[in-house]
This record gives structure tokens, sequence and C-alpha cells, in this order.
């Protein structure tokens, strides 16, 4: 793939885990380089469309437990490519790609109500969905739904 | 918190000292759903627009975390409820992807007919309520008549009409009926000719012409800068189909043009819109060609391991009753991995980005709904603008609320 031996030549050891997954390219990259990735996609091989932008949560992975996947498109040749960045949960802080891709502001505080990624730099960093008072991010794979065949609890509106 | 900076100071000769404020929903009948837009307001004119969504957020992402994959379709029906068909086919076609199953040809092109019809109705919904909104009821009412004709073909196949859950991993629930085909026959040939009559209604009415051009434009910079997918990208001048771009479902066999606009304000959106519409009754026209000479017995791939057995097998076939009972019972093994496929819906590029460590379930799922993306515009399109126009291009847009909050 051309664009992994230029990320290769650019980014060195910071990008990794080179595979094309079904008919997406994508790899991984350090979070302290996300907008450097973002604008050379953009500024020199014509990826100006941010498809998609979205977090995942890997509670087993120790010190990566957040993961930011930013999708990009070549909208004159489709080529698509797909990157994760991955962040401690403890100080999930990742760059913001609003001043890149206007795309980027509500998805980023979608993923941040949802998993509570801290976007550094973003305009407007609150939530999205929920409400304002909600004091924990729902995604996060810590609160399972609840419990289907649960028998305590009796709702005589909607019976159980 | 909502940061809406209120009463802002207005220049030496504006109507007021101050701007006022203005709350624009979230149930307003003039915004087609629950939008809530705080308006900041100098006499009619929009001097500062704050959207707010999430009024029906119904947290798909986490409840498909729990439900086996055959039970994800009537979660994506509630995403864009005017064309559910299309995000049906978009879910099945991202498991499939995933298990690396190929449909048979005639599959696909029933499906194309399913998704092709839903676009149909999809944007005659918009297009009709474009003119409502700017005055003319007229045509809204009269295409209503081919919206029922295209859900009663869907009753046909699946048996309901709006959520339609229709179709299922590898292939389709059952054939097709005749009177489906009948129905679908009988669609193309009265609906043409009052599409040609809701187009005269409309496309040169002066007074249409002047309320809409130039209303609500965007450049294609910033519509891509944006995110903006489907008509809406359209109407800006880049021809960007997910059908061309990425074609799946077979769309590569068929012959049809993709529209585009120039200036990508409101009266482009509702040209291309229309034009689209007629291209969907071409490539229809082509589908139903094209499996005229397919064994009509097929609906659904050789897929055992996920495709439900009929009924009256599993109570007599061994085996039927095996593969039903893993189906259900979640003990077919699913493959791990990445897979995001997109088709392309009512309002641009409806993606599934699924993740799967093979459990029943998946891991995580995405879903790219276009509405939300495009609707961040929503502010920068309406500011300087008047009130009116705000209502005309939040219905050009064909903004949907399912969409946006998922």
């Amino acid at each position: 793939m051309e664009i992994q031996k230029v990320l290769e030549a650019e980014f060195g050891g910071d990008v990794s885990a080179f595979e094309m997954q079904f008919d997406i390219f994508t790899f991984e990259a350090d979070k302290e380089i996300n907008l450097k990735i973002l604008t050379l996609l953009k500024e020199e091989h014509g990826f100006t469309f941010l498809n998609d932008l979205t977090a995942v949560h890997y509670p087993d992975k120790a010190g990566k437990e957040l993961a930011v996947v930013y999708m990009l498109q070549n909208i004159k040749t489709s080529e698509r490519i797909r990157f994760k960045v991955f962040a401690p949960i403890t100080k999930p802080d990742v760059y913001t790609a609003t001043a890149l891709f206007s795309t980027a502001n509500w998805l980023e505080r979608e993923a941040y109500d949802f998993f509570g990624v801290n976007f550094k730099g973003h305009p407007n960093l609150i939530r999205i969905m929920n409400v304002d008072e909600m004091d924990y991010h729902p995604l996060r794979k810590e609160y399972p739904l609840e419990d289907q065949t649960r028998i305590d609890k009796d709702d005589e509106m909607f019976g159980r | 918190m909502i940061d809406s900076k209120t009463n802002i100071p207005l220049a030496e000769g504006s109507l007021g000292k101050k701007t006022y404020t203005m709350n624009l929903g979230p149930t307003h009948p003039a915004t087609h759903g629950v939008f809530q837009n705080i308006l900041e307001m100098d006499g009619e004119r929009i001097v500062k627009a704050t959207p707010t969504v999430g009024y029906i957020h119904r947290a798909f992402e986490k409840l498909a975390e729990r439900r086996p994959f055959y039970q994800i379709t009537p979660i994506t029906d509630r995403l864009n409820y005017c064309s559910s068909p299309i995000n049906n086919m978009g879910w099945h076609m991202t498991f499939e992807k995933l298990i690396g199953a190929k449909m048979p040809k005639r599959v696909d092109y029933l499906r194309i007919i399913i998704m092709e019809l839903s676009r149909i109705a999809d944007h005659l919904v918009c297009n009709s309520v474009i003119g409502v909104d700017t005055g003319a009821l007229t045509g809204f009412v009269y295409v209503f008549e081919f919206r029922e004709l295209i859900y009663e073909i869907f009753e046909e196949i699946c048996g309901s009409r709006l959520t339609t859950n229709i179709g299922r991993i590898g292939g389709l629930e059952r054939n097709f009926p005749d009177a489906a085909f009948n129905k679908i026959d009988h669609f193309l040939e009265t609906f043409p000719k009052g599409m040609k009559e809701f187009e005269t209604l409309l496309t040169r009415n002066r007074i249409f012409m002047e309320r809409t051009m130039g209303c609500g434009g965007i450049d294609a910079e910033r519509a891509l800068n944006y995110g903006f997918t489907g008509p809406n990208l359209r109407a800006c001048g880049i021809d960007y189909d997910m059908r061309t771009a990425h074609p799946y479902c077979s769309y590569e066999d068929f012959k049809f043009e993709i529209p585009v606009g120039t200036t990508g304000d409101v009266y482009d959106r509702f040209l291309v819109r229309n034009q689209e519409i007629w291209q969907s009754v071409e490539i229809i026209k082509q589908a139903l060609e094209k499996i005229s000479d397919l064994d009509p017995t097929v609906f659904h791939a050789d897929l055992p391991d996920f495709y439900l057995p009929e009924k009256e097998d599993v109570y007599t076939k061994m085996e039927a009753l095996i593969y039903h009972f893993k189906i259900v019972m979640g003990e077919t093994e699913i493959p791990s991995g990445e897979v995001y496929h997109a088709v392309e819906g009512g309002n641009g590029e409806v993606g599934y980005y699924l993740i799967s460590d093979g459990g029943r379930t998946p891991y995580r799922l995405h879903f790219r709904r276009p509405c939300f993306i495009y609707y961040q515009a929503y502010p920068e399109i309406v500011e300087g603008g008047m009130l009116s126009d705000a209502i005309v291009t939040m219905s050009s847009l064909n903004l949907i609320a399912g969409e946006l909050d998922a």
C-alpha cells in the first residue's frame, strides 16, 4: 500500500498495525500525532472528507482503554482509510480535529458524551444526546444494560 | 448546558438595540420533528442559531451491544423512518460482509427494487414538504397517494408499512408474492403521470422559484468539510453517490445517472431529489427486466448457519431443526473483525461500523447517520437569513429526527 510507505517514512514507529480489513485500509497511531496524520492525509493525499469519527471502549487493554476511530475518504478516488488512536481511561485526552473538519464537531461531542473522551481544544465540548446533569458516560462497558431476566422489578403501568 | 449568547448588541441602523431570543421548537408544527433551535433575532433576521438535538435519543448503539445480530434490524428501522428498508438492507449487507456471504443475483435485484421504492417514498415526502412550507399544500396531498402505493407494496412483501424490518441476513424472509409484482407494475404505470404533474406544479412555478432560489445555499467546499452526503451534497455539484462510488448489492449492473446541482440551495436540492426519483423509476424497471430471466424461486442465499430454515422443514427435517436451534441459541460461529459498510440512504451515506469479537452480539456498533452529520451546518446556512427561509431550509435538508438522535 502506497500510503503505508508514506506514513512509515513520516512517523516511523508511531504508526503500526497496518492491515487491510475487508475493503478498508486501517492502521493504529499514537494519540499525540493524530492531527499530524489527519493534516498530512488531508493536505497531501486528498483525504478531504471525514466520513466518520467514533470511539470504542476496550476495558481489557490497560493504558489503551479508549480508542478514537477516524475514517477518511478521498472523495475523488473513493479510497477510504481508517485509523485508531488510543488513550488511557484515566486521562482520555485527544486533540480535536474540528479545525480540520467541521464534521468532527458534533461527532466529537457525541464521543465525549458516550465515552468521555476529552477532546483538547474543542470549541464547545458539552453533552449532545444525554442530559447535562448526567455524570457518567453510558456507552462504556462497565454499564451493562438491565438484566432481562430480573424479577424484582414490578412496573404497574407496563408490566414485566 | 447550551452556551447560547443572548441579547447580542446590534449595530447602528438595525431594527432594535439588541437581539431577542426566540425558541423554535422542540415541538413546532413548522419543523416536522423534534428539533429545537434557539434563535437570536433582529426583527425577522436570524443573527445566531443554536440547534439542540437529543430529544428522542434511544440509545441504539448500547441496545445493539446486547442483541443478537439478526435482532438489530428492527433498530435500524427507526433511524430514518421515511426509508427504513434502505437501513434494513444496509445492516444485512454489513453483516453479510463480515461473514463473507455472497447473495444470488435475484436477491440483489429484489433488494434494489425495495431500496429504490423507499428512496422514492423518502424523496416524495421531502419535496412535497418543501412545497408545504412555501405555501403549496396541494402537491403534498397529491403525492401521498403514490407514497401510499409504495407502502402497500411493502405491506405485500413483509407485512408492515413504516418500520418494515424487511429482509433477513442472507436474503429476504419470503419471496415476493404475485400481488407485490402486480402492485409494482401498477405503481410504475400510474406514478410517472402523477410525478410529472407534481413537477409541473412547482418546478416552474414563479412563486416557488422566488421563494427557494438562493435560499439556504452552501458551497461545495463547505459542504464537504461538513460531511454532507446524499442529495444535499449533490445539489452543491459533487457527484458522490454510494451506489457508484462504492457499488454494493449489484448496483454496478444498472445504468443510471447521478443528477447534480450547482448552487446547493433549496431549489437545487428540490431538483436533484426530483431527478433522483426518475432515476429510481428507471432502476426499478431495469431490475424487473433482469429478474424476469432468473429462477423465480430464489430469494435467499444458501447460508444455513445464518438464514433461518422454513418452518415446515424445522418440524419435519432433522438438519433444519438443528440449524434453527443453532441460530436462535447463538451457537453459530461468528468471525471477529471490524467492518464498515455504507449504503446510499434517502439522505446520504448510511454507514454501519461493526466491531465483532466473535460473540453472538456486536462488540460495538456505530451508525453513521447522515442527518446528524450535516445538521451541524444548519446555523452556518441560516444565519443572516430570514426566519421563513430557515424553515424552508430545514425541510429541504430533509432532517429526520430519528436519524439525528439514534
